[in-house]
């Protein structure tokens, strides 16, 4: 009937299996098996997705509600505390489960031909395989609890993977500080747990937001505020570490010292938006406050139009693309606050494909160029690598949203949206059309740079060459779904339905555009100007970059934006400086050596003190002894005597 | 006051004296004679009880071996008069408070607790009743200390011994 | 009839004498009479209690008393003479190799 959704940790376990086997036996093993081992293991995954997905949408079909299956009671404490490992599926978990299982397949294969010459061969498709199980698990859970140990475990992944090339400080360095910055959001998001248990006394998906639909839930304690929208803002604070928005994107620029199909796997396509999936699940929660929505969009907003700014004036290939991610997020985000998040999480399938796309694009030219990543070293590469030069294009068409590509559909839909939301909605629309330009902008100023103009390099040095089959490949599917990805909303246009938000109606509700055909022509309106924006970004960039071109000194505004506004030294000097000097002096210097050494250590010098003063007593002088035998002797009198004594002592002496 | 009375008070009279010359003598050999006196008097209070046998023992051993061996020690070491040390200070200062702590326990506990009355002088005790306990029921004490005794003997003559003997 | 509480009193008065010159003397010898004194004071209540209750066990006691004392004594005795060959002197502060 259904045997996948019975067994339906099978999805999951298998990449875990994977990591097992080659994280242990891999050492000593040619890469034909580790390569069997990993690809396998994702690959079955993927079909075992693909079935689940057959199968669930039989299951709909008949019982009309998300398919839940409790596994195993993980933790059953006190009075009301019951976790269990529970996997559900529905809609949501459809479209995110064949994007990681799909896209990270294409990039387990892509990695075959990029890490070929790594040390470490075995580990690195190990902690991939690892990753892939972590993300499974957060995308299949059912309850907050499941899907935090995914979370946390793709932030585990995301350091081993980002300083794999551990002797390298700076890689080390970028480890430490993903993991770290993550931790920051992670404990938000432990609060949001923490008040959603408090208040609902449970954590599956289910409980809590069909008693959040309770018309008096949310409006009790902390004021005005109300407990769900504390819960949401502390969710949403997971979810900026996570997924890299203010004020916690720091960590994903330094983490492009991993290795390119790590960026292209974790940083772009599947843990990043890991924090749009989940505001996405909590929309239930996220609609009762309207100050939670409010935040989210505006924080997607200003990181969209932030982020894009930065990337205007990077010079590493892959420092831009990092900040194109961030952008992006920043859309993703835009969407949910302004309640669609059917749009957002389409833009979040279709940024995955473009944006893997992309990267794996640019580790294609970074192979090509053996290893040089700054652009102002490259130029005049399209007719040297072909393929690359082909698919990186269509990732930029696509991510600068021309038509018909597949971020025409979905940032459109998330422009639309905002434009209609309820404050400012013109003002959100206004600066997220501001940042599609700064996008396409960006995005063929990397292309026009990389792949145009004089060659920068030295012939000598650097010999060009196209990546092997198994690199070009996956980018040849990844452009395909790149150009298609977005024709779920095709006959949205026409006025017909779009395929994709009608998919996730059962879980978000449907979307009808009342006012029919005024709306439907303002879309279109829209559509066409960011059509506009799009091209003016192109030709911009075209009479800047193309042609033969100096990099001049960094000036001014240029300066302050190729050092990222200098947010990491501020971070430095506001926060990491101070906590470190509190922690050298207070923590370490007074608390652990002076109280708690001190405590210890001045036990033993109190005792060697009490020693030096009592050994005066043994002082080889006999009569003293006696006087003491004497103090002995009364002592022992008094005890006895005592009772008999004490009883008449206030009846006056005899 | 009857008779016994007033030869308690003289008896004890003369015994404190006696204790208080021991103190204050300056050379020992004065001190051993004031004990001597010490004993006598006792003894002289044994006898007011009615405890003979104790009273005669304590004359022959007490007076006549022990205090005699105290004399002979005292000549033979040739002891002089005390010198007037003073390393302990201890001693000085915290020697006759406790004293008179502890006396004043003992003697706090004797007024406030109850005691049968006073002996009868006529009961004696006879020595016959004193050896059928000490070899019936104390016989084993009994023996324990001859042994004590043998165990002196010999310690005293190694100790005597002179080196190289 | 002297009460059995006068007897006592005389020991602890006599037993506190001792305790003094236990203390306040310099002379091994007269130390050791000290002891002797207090050991007297003890048979002193023992024989009190003795006569008090009318049984004969404490003055079996003091029998024991003094052969402990006798014994006690001579080998006490035969220290001292030795220890005052030694130091060449009777003065118990001048025993004092234990200081440091």
């Amino acid at each position: 009937m259904h045997p996948i959704l019975d067994y339906l940790w099978i999805i999951p376990l298998l990449p875990l299996v994977g990591s097992a086997i080659n994280g242990i036996f891999g050492w000593n093993w040619s890469k034909n098996t580790i390569n069997a081992v990993a690809l396998g293991s994702t690959g079955l995954s993927f079909l075992c997705a693909i079935e689940a997905v057959r199968e669930f949408r039989e299951y709909f079909a008949q019982y009309h509600q998300p398919f839940t299956k409790h596994f195993v009671d993980w933790i059953v404490a006190y009075q009301d505390l019951t976790i269990g490992f529970d996997l559900q599926i529905d809609h949501l978990t459809v479209v995110m489960l064949l994007v990681v299982t799909g896209v990270g397949f294409l990039i387990h294969i892509y990695s075959t031909g990029y890490m070929a010459h790594e040390e470490g061969y075995f580990r690195f498709f190990a902690y991939m395989n690892l990753f892939m199980f972590f993300m499974l698990l957060l995308v299949l859970s059912a309850n907050y609890v499941v899907l935090f140990v995914g979370w946390e475990g793709v932030g585990l992944c995301s350091y081993l993977l980002v300083g794999f090339y551990y002797l390298k400080h700076s890689a080390a360095q970028a480890g430490k500080k993903a993991f770290i910055v993550n931790r920051i959001g992670d404990f938000g998001f432990m609060l949001g747990m923490f008040l959603l248990f408090r208040t609902f006394h449970s954590l599956d998906f289910h409980t809590v937001f069909e008693a959040a639909s309770q018309p008096n839930v949310a409006h009790e304690g902390l004021g005005q505020f109300g407990i769900l929208t504390a819960a949401c803002l502390l969710l949403f604070v997971g979810a900026t570490g996570k997924s890299a928005q203010i004020p916690l994107y720091v960590w994903l620029p330094d983490a492009m010292e991993g290795p390119t199909p790590v960026s292209a796997l974790i940083h772009a396509a599947t843990m990043v938006t890991a924090g749009v999936y989940v505001v996405a699940r909590s929309h239930v929660l996220f609609l009762h406050s309207e100050t939670a929505m409010f935040v989210v969009a505006i924080v997607g907003c200003a990181t969209a139009f932030f982020a894009a700014t930065i990337g205007l004036v990077q010079s590493d290939i892959k420092k831009v693309l990092a900040y194109s991610t961030v952008s992006q997020l920043g859309y993703m985000f835009l969407g949910c606050g302004v309640g669609a998040f059917g749009a957002g999480i389409f833009h979040l399938m279709t940024h995955a494909f473009f944006k893997a796309l992309l990267f794996l694009s640019a580790g294609s030219v970074i192979h090509a160029m053996g290893g040089e990543q700054d652009m102002w070293q490259m130029g005049g590469l399209a007719s040297k690598i072909k393929v690359t030069f082909w698919c990186m294009l269509f990732g930029t068409i696509a991510i600068a949203g021309f038509f018909p590509f597949a971020a025409f559909f979905s940032k459109d839909a998330i422009l639309f949206a905002a434009f209609n939301s309820q404050p400012d909605g013109k003002a959100l629309y206004a600066v997220g059309l501001f940042a599609a330009i700064l996008t396409s902008f960006y995005m063929f100023r990397l292309v026009w740079l990389t792949f145009f103009g004089k060659s920068r390099y030295d012939e000598h040095h650097v010999h060009v060459h196209e990546s092997p089959k198994n690199m070009t490949v996956p980018l040849m599917i990844l452009a395909f779904l790149a150009l298609t990805g977005g024709w779920f909303a095709f006959p949205a246009l026409f006025g017909g339905k779009d395929y994709f938000t009608d998919f996730l109606s059962p879980v978000f509700g449907s979307r009808e555009i009342a006012g029919g055909e005024a709306l439907h022509s303002l879309e279109l309106t829209l559509s066409g100007v960011a059509m506009v924006a799009a091209t003016l970004g192109l030709i911009v960039a075209w009479r800047m970059y193309a042609k033969d071109v100096k990099r001049g000194p960094e000036k001014g505004l240029h300066k302050l934006l190729y050092n990222k506004y200098y947010v990491d030294e501020i971070y430095q000097g506001a926060i990491v400086g101070p906590l470190v000097w509190i922690s050298r002096n207070i923590l370490w210097k007074a608390v652990d050596e002076g109280t708690i050494d001190g405590a210890v250590n001045g036990i033993g010098y109190g005792v060697r003190e009490i020693g030096d003063g009592v050994r005066h007593a043994q002082s080889g002088n006999t009569r003293s002894y006696a006087v003491w035998v004497l103090v002995g002797a009364v002592v022992v009198f008094g005890i006895i005597f005592w009772p008999i004594i004490h009883p008449a002592l206030f009846g006056g002496i005899r | 006051m009857n008779a016994s009375l007033a030869i308690f008070f003289v008896l004890a009279a003369v015994a404190v004296a006696a204790a208080v010359s021991l103190i204050l003598q300056r050379h020992p050999i004065h001190s051993a004679l004031s004990l001597i006196v010490v004993m006598v008097a006792l003894a002289g209070l044994y006898l007011l009880m009615g405890a003979e046998f104790v009273a005669a023992v304590q004359i022959i051993v007490y007076g006549g071996a022990v205090m005699v061996l105290f004399v002979f020690v005292i000549m033979l070491l040739n002891a002089g008069e005390e010198e007037h040390t003073s390393f302990s200070k201890l001693a000085g200062y915290a020697g006759i408070p406790m004293a008179v702590a502890v006396a004043g326990l003992i003697a706090a506990a004797i007024t406030r607790s109850t005691l049968p009355p006073a002996q009868d002088p006529t009961a004696l005790t006879s020595t016959r009743s004193l050896s059928m306990l000490l070899f019936q029921d104390f016989v084993y004490p009994f023996e324990l200390t001859s042994f004590l005794i043998l165990v002196a003997i010999l310690g005293a003559i190694v100790l005597a011994q002179r080196e190289g003997n | 009839m002297v009460p059995t509480s006068y007897y006592l009193i005389l020991s602890a008065i006599l037993f506190g004498l001792g305790m003094i010159a236990f203390v306040f003397k310099r002379n091994i010898i007269t130390i050791f009479m000290a002891i002797e004194l207090m050991l007297n004071a003890v048979n002193l209540a023992f024989v009190a209690f003795s006569k008090a209750f009318g049984k004969s066990d404490g003055e079996v006691f003091v029998l024991f008393v003094i052969v402990v004392a006798a014994a006690e004594a001579a080998v006490g005795l035969g220290i001292i003479i030795l220890t005052a060959r030694n130091r060449r002197s009777l003065n118990v502060e001048r025993v004092d190799l234990l200081k440091l």
